[in-house]
Parts: structure tokens; C-alpha cells; sequence
């Protein structure tokens, strides 16, 4: 019986390897976990509407949608884009950078939810970068843009997780502190805390040297930016 | 006072909304889903209240609209949703140049001020936000301010509001539900002894009196369940507990503290691997109107990669200080 509720993972596995819709198979396998592990139908069903209404705060950042859509019909991406065209010292590199950094010492700070992909990342960072990347080159083609576009998800994503660990007041710390306390070990957050910042830095470091890496291999995709001495050496 | 449910309500209206647009443009499964998810958010908080009394009919029919929405989901498809012509919106552009960026900046900076100073509001002697969740539910004020300020900037009608913000709900579709369904997705397994079953598992694969297989079988356990359930957090008490505390800790002798932070971050890593991990990495696959499903996952994977390496590194070299 102890083994039975892995067949709900199974079916996880296999309905996103075989890249059916995502939202039927999650339940499919919250349905079959629940049944291999004996429980009625009506328990079933109850436990699923229970877990989902409980996590309703996952949907919120949907609210930001009207204001930002109006902002969009009134070209807010297209402003975006010619300011960060007009800025010479802003680079790609160092725009993905800076957000990086930013967005790890806010959620250090714990303001997680200030920025975020709805929030900050299609509004504004993703048409900047677009613009930073496609200064004294030629404009960038489809998949190249899809590519910056994805960087800057990315560079939100690392920003965010590897910079909420030290707050100290929310989630993760309290998460840890709770388990251990519940098993017999009593901790200060603080504690706790302190031993995420070497992998926060190790994370700025790694994720900054590879915003360098993506911008250099950017430029260098575009006949139009060659290094001075090969155009020197070719005329 | 403002509470968090006010948010919900104010998200159903805008759910609500989408749904009746829908309809007008026959677009049934769409007008449908919509509809649905607008219910359980309106009714959420009388599901939880009628639960905790022992009162199970409303959570069942709330499982059911869950059903439902698994059901429609597949049906939606993007289609074509129409945007005002580039060249209107370049010549906004222009004109309203950096005035475009206030509403939008708005949006942090009032729930940053609530998140710092909420705490402090007081209206009428009663305190104006309520504590718990107060971060979001100065998102969602912050998010009226800014579309205020918006309608004011661009002089578009309020109805311009919904239709817009309908646009990019639908163009994200079913995705900007999958992160809700996830996260009850780990309710169920963690009612239904999923976490346990793989801790068994992982400790039956290793030889325990070697303290650095403990360490990788710990981290890598961390990354493998985070992939699999989306979520570092539902992954943190089963491995800790599983090998964590009594291989690690215990027979060891490992600084808990320092093993709990490192292990909590190797799990991080694994949350940049998995699509499970849907409000990170594919809801920003829709709303940036990337081809591929798994572009941002391939845009961070590797320093996911990197970043487990240098935690397996310190975890190995730091826990076993005395």
C-alpha cells in the first residue's frame, strides 16, 4: 500500500513527457494518487477543491494584467524600447546585471512580489534588453528575440530565489526553523539565514558572468559589430 | 479594513469579466473556463469556512469545478486576439514619451509601501490592512492605483481596462492556471504519503556509513523531488526528515543550521529545471509569447547546474565543522 501513491507521480511524468496539456494531467495524478492511497470519491473530491482554493494567492499577480495591457495598447513596450536606445553606456550585459542584482537585495528585504514576470519582466525589462541587445547591431531576428526574452525570465527567476533564502522573517527560514523545531532542534532564523548568502553570491557571480557570456555571443551573431581588428585587418 | 479575500473578489469580478467578452465572441471553452475559475475564486473563502466546520459539500463541488477546468483547458487555444496597429501605438509612444512608465512603476512602489509601512495605516481608530498576506494585498491595491493612473495617462475609457487585461489573460490561457493546480497537486500527495514513499526509496539506494554519498544522495534527493513536485518547500521536510536529520544529523554529526539553509538552496536549483515549477517557468513562456515551452527552463538550466555543483561543494565542506 506504502507504494501505491507513486503512481500519481508516474503519471506526472509521463503526461509531461508525452507533452499532453499540463493542467488535465496535474489532476489526473492528484485524482490517482488519491485513489491508490485508498481514498473515497467524495474525499477525492473535496481534497482537491480544498487544496485549490487554498492557494488562490497564486493567480494574483493575474491583476496586474488591465493596467499593464492599457499601458501596452498605449506603446509603453515601444517607449521602453526607443529610451533604452537612447542610453549609449546601457548595455545587455549590464542591464541583466543590474535587474539581477536589484531583484536580490529586494527579496533579501523580503519584497518578493514587487517584481515578477507580470509585474516587471514583459512590461519593462524584457523590451529593454531587447532594445540594450540591438544597439550598433542589426535588429535581432524572431528567435533571437525569443531567446533575450527567455534570458530575462531566467535572470528574474535566479534573482528571486537565490536572494528570498536570507530574508529572514518569511518563508524558507521559517520553513527550516519550524522543521526543526518540530523535531527537537531549536534554531535562530538568523542562523539559518546567514548560511544562504555564500550561494547567493555564488549565484550572482555564476548567472552575472553568463549575462556576459549570452551579450557577447549576441553581438558577435551580427555581421554589422565585428571586432576592430579584424575590420582593420580586412580593409 | 482590507483584507486578502478582498483581493479575491476583486480577481473574480476581472475573471468574470473575461468570461462575458468571451461570450460575445463565441468563444464557448473559453467563456466556460473563465466562468468556472471566476466561481471557486467568488466562493473560495465559503469552501475553506464550510470545511473547517466538517461541512464537505461545498469543497466537493468545488472539486468538481476543478474537474472542470482539466476538462476545458485543453480546448483553449490562442487565437486571434486583436492588438491596436503598431504604428497607433508607436505615435503614443511618442507622445507620451516617459509619462507611460508612472503607472507602471506604480505597481512595485505601492506594494512596497504597504509591504514596509501597511502595518502602520490606521483609519477610524481600526488598522486598514490586515496582517496576513499583506504583501499581496497591496499588490492588488497597487494594481487599481496603477490602472487609475493608466485610463488617466493614456485618456482611454475604463472599459479599455477590461479588454485589454482580458487580452493577456487569454493570451496566457491556461497557463496562469497551472501554478494553482500544481500547488494543490502537492496537498494531495502530501495528504496521500507520496513524500515518505520517495525518502524510502532514496535511503534504500545508498550506503549510509559514508558521510559524502549521505550529502549527494540529500542534495540530489532535494533536486529529483523539487522537479517532481515544483516546489523546494514540499520537498524540504520529506528529505530532511528521510535522510536530513537521521542520516546527516544524527549518525553524522552535521550542523543543522548550515544543512538546513544549503539544502533548502540545493532544492532552489531543482525548481530551475522543471516545467512543475509553472509560475516561474511557463507562465513567463506565455506572457512573453515564447514558441517553446520549455524556453526559459533552457535560458536558466545551466546556471541551475553550476549553482548545485558549488552547494553539493560547501554543503560537504561546511557541515561537518566543528
Amino acid at each position: 500500500m506504502h507504494w501505491l501513491p507513486l503512481l500519481g507521480v508516474a503519471v506526472v511524468v509521463i503526461g509531461f513527457a508525452l507533452r499532453f496539456n499540463p493542467v488535465p494531467v496535474v489532476v489526473a495524478a492528484g485524482v490517482v494518487a488519491a485513489l491508490a492511497a485508498g481514498k473515497s470519491v467524495g474525499d477525492i473530491l473535496a481534497l482537491l477543491g480544498t487544496s485549490f482554493v487554498s492557494e488562490r494567492a497564486l493567480l494574483l499577480y493575474v491583476l496586474t494584467l488591465p493596467a499593464i495591457g492599457l499601458l501596452e495598447r498605449a506603446g509603453l513596450r515601444e517607449h521602453a524600447r526607443n529610451w533604452i536606445g537612447k542610453l549609449r553606456g546601457l548595455t545587455l550585459s549590464r542591464l541583466l546585471i543590474a535587474y539581477l542584482g536589484l531583484r536580490q537585495v529586494l527579496c533579501m528585504m523580503g519584497l518578493t512580489d514587487i517584481e515578477g514576470h507580470a509585474q516587471t519582466v514583459r512590461p519593462l525589462l524584457a523590451p529593454m534588453a531587447e532594445a540594450a541587445a540591438e544597439r550598433g547591431r542589426e535588429p535581432l531576428v524572431e528567435h533571437e528575440r525569443h531567446d533575450v526574452r527567455a534570458f530575462c525570465a531566467a535572470t528574474d527567476n535566479i534573482g528571486r530565489f537565490f536572494g528570498e533564502d536570507v530574508f529572514i522573517a518569511l518563508g524558507a527560514v521559517l520553513l527550516i526553523q519550524g522543521f526543526y523545531a518540530q523535531h527537537g532542534i531549536e534554531l535562530q532564523p538568523l542562523q539559518i539565514a546567514l548560511w544562504a548568502l555564500p550561494t547567493a553570491i555564488a549565484a550572482f557571480v555564476i548567472h552575472g558572468i553568463r549575462s556576459m557570456l549570452f551579450a557577447r555571443r549576441l553581438a558577435s551573431r551580427s555581421p554589422s559589430v565585428q571586432p576592430a581588428g579584424e575590420r582593420d585587418a580586412a580593409h | 479594513m482590507l483584507r486578502i479575500e478582498h483581493a479575491y473578489w476583486l480577481l473574480a469580478l476581472f475573471l468574470a469579466g473575461t468570461a462575458w467578452l468571451n461570450l460575445r465572441d463565441r468563444r464557448w471553452w473559453h467563456t466556460a473556463f473563465w466562468a468556472v475559475l471566476a466561481a471557486l475564486f467568488a466562493c473560495g473563502d465559503l469552501v475553506l469556512a464550510a470545511a473547517k466546520a466538517h461541512h464537505e459539500l461545498p469543497a466537493q463541488i468545488a472539486g468538481v469545478g476543478v474537474l472542470a477546468l482539466a476538462v476545458l483547458a485543453p480546448r483553449m487555444h490562442r487565437g486571434e486576439l486583436r492588438e491596436r496597429a503598431e504604428v497607433e501605438r508607436e505615435s503614443d509612444a511618442l507622445r507620451l514619451r516617459h509619462k507611460l512608465f508612472v503607472p507602471a512603476v506604480l505597481i512595485p512602489l505601492v506594494t512596497m509601501a504597504v509591504a514596509l509601512f501597511g502595518g502602520y495605516a490606521v483609519l477610524g481608530g481600526a488598522h486598514l490592512f490586515a496582517q496576513r498576506q499583506m504583501t499581496l494585498t497591496g499588490l492588488a491595491l497597487a494594481c487599481m492605483v496603477a490602472l487609475v493612473a493608466a485610463l488617466w495617462v493614456t485618456r482611454a475609457k475604463p472599459r479599455a481596462g477590461l479588454i485589454e487585461g482580458r487580452r493577456l489573460l487569454d493570451t496566457l490561457g491556461w497557463a496562469a492556471l497551472l501554478p494553482l493546480t500544481l500547488a494543490a497537486l502537492g496537498g494531495v500527495f502530501a495528504a496521500t504519503g507520496v513524500g515518505s514513499a520517495v525518502a524510502d526509496l532514496v535511503r534504500m539506494a545508498i550506503p549510509v556509513q559514508s558521510a559524502l554519498a549521505c550529502i549527494v544522495a540529500y542534495g540530489i534527493g532535494m533536486v529529483l523531488f523539487t522537479v517532481i513536485m515544483g516546489n523546494a518547500f514540499a520537498a524540504f521536510p520529506v528529505l530532511t526528515a528521510g535522510i536530513g536529520l537521521p542520516l546527516l544529523i544524527h549518525l553524522h554529526g552535521a550542523n543543522p543550521a548550515i544543512l538546513g539553509a544549503l539544502g533548502m538552496v540545493t532544492g532552489y536549483c531543482g525548481t530551475l529545471f522543471t516545467p512543475m515549477a509553472a509560475n516561474f517557468n511557463i507562465v513567463p513562456v506565455a506572457l512573453l509569447e515564447l514558441p517553446n515551452q520549455n524556453d526559459v527552463i533552457r535560458a536558466q538550466w545551466k546556471t541551475g547546474a553550476a549553482l548545485l555543483v558549488v552547494n553539493l561543494a560547501l554543503m560537504y565542506l561546511l557541515v561537518f565543522r566543528t
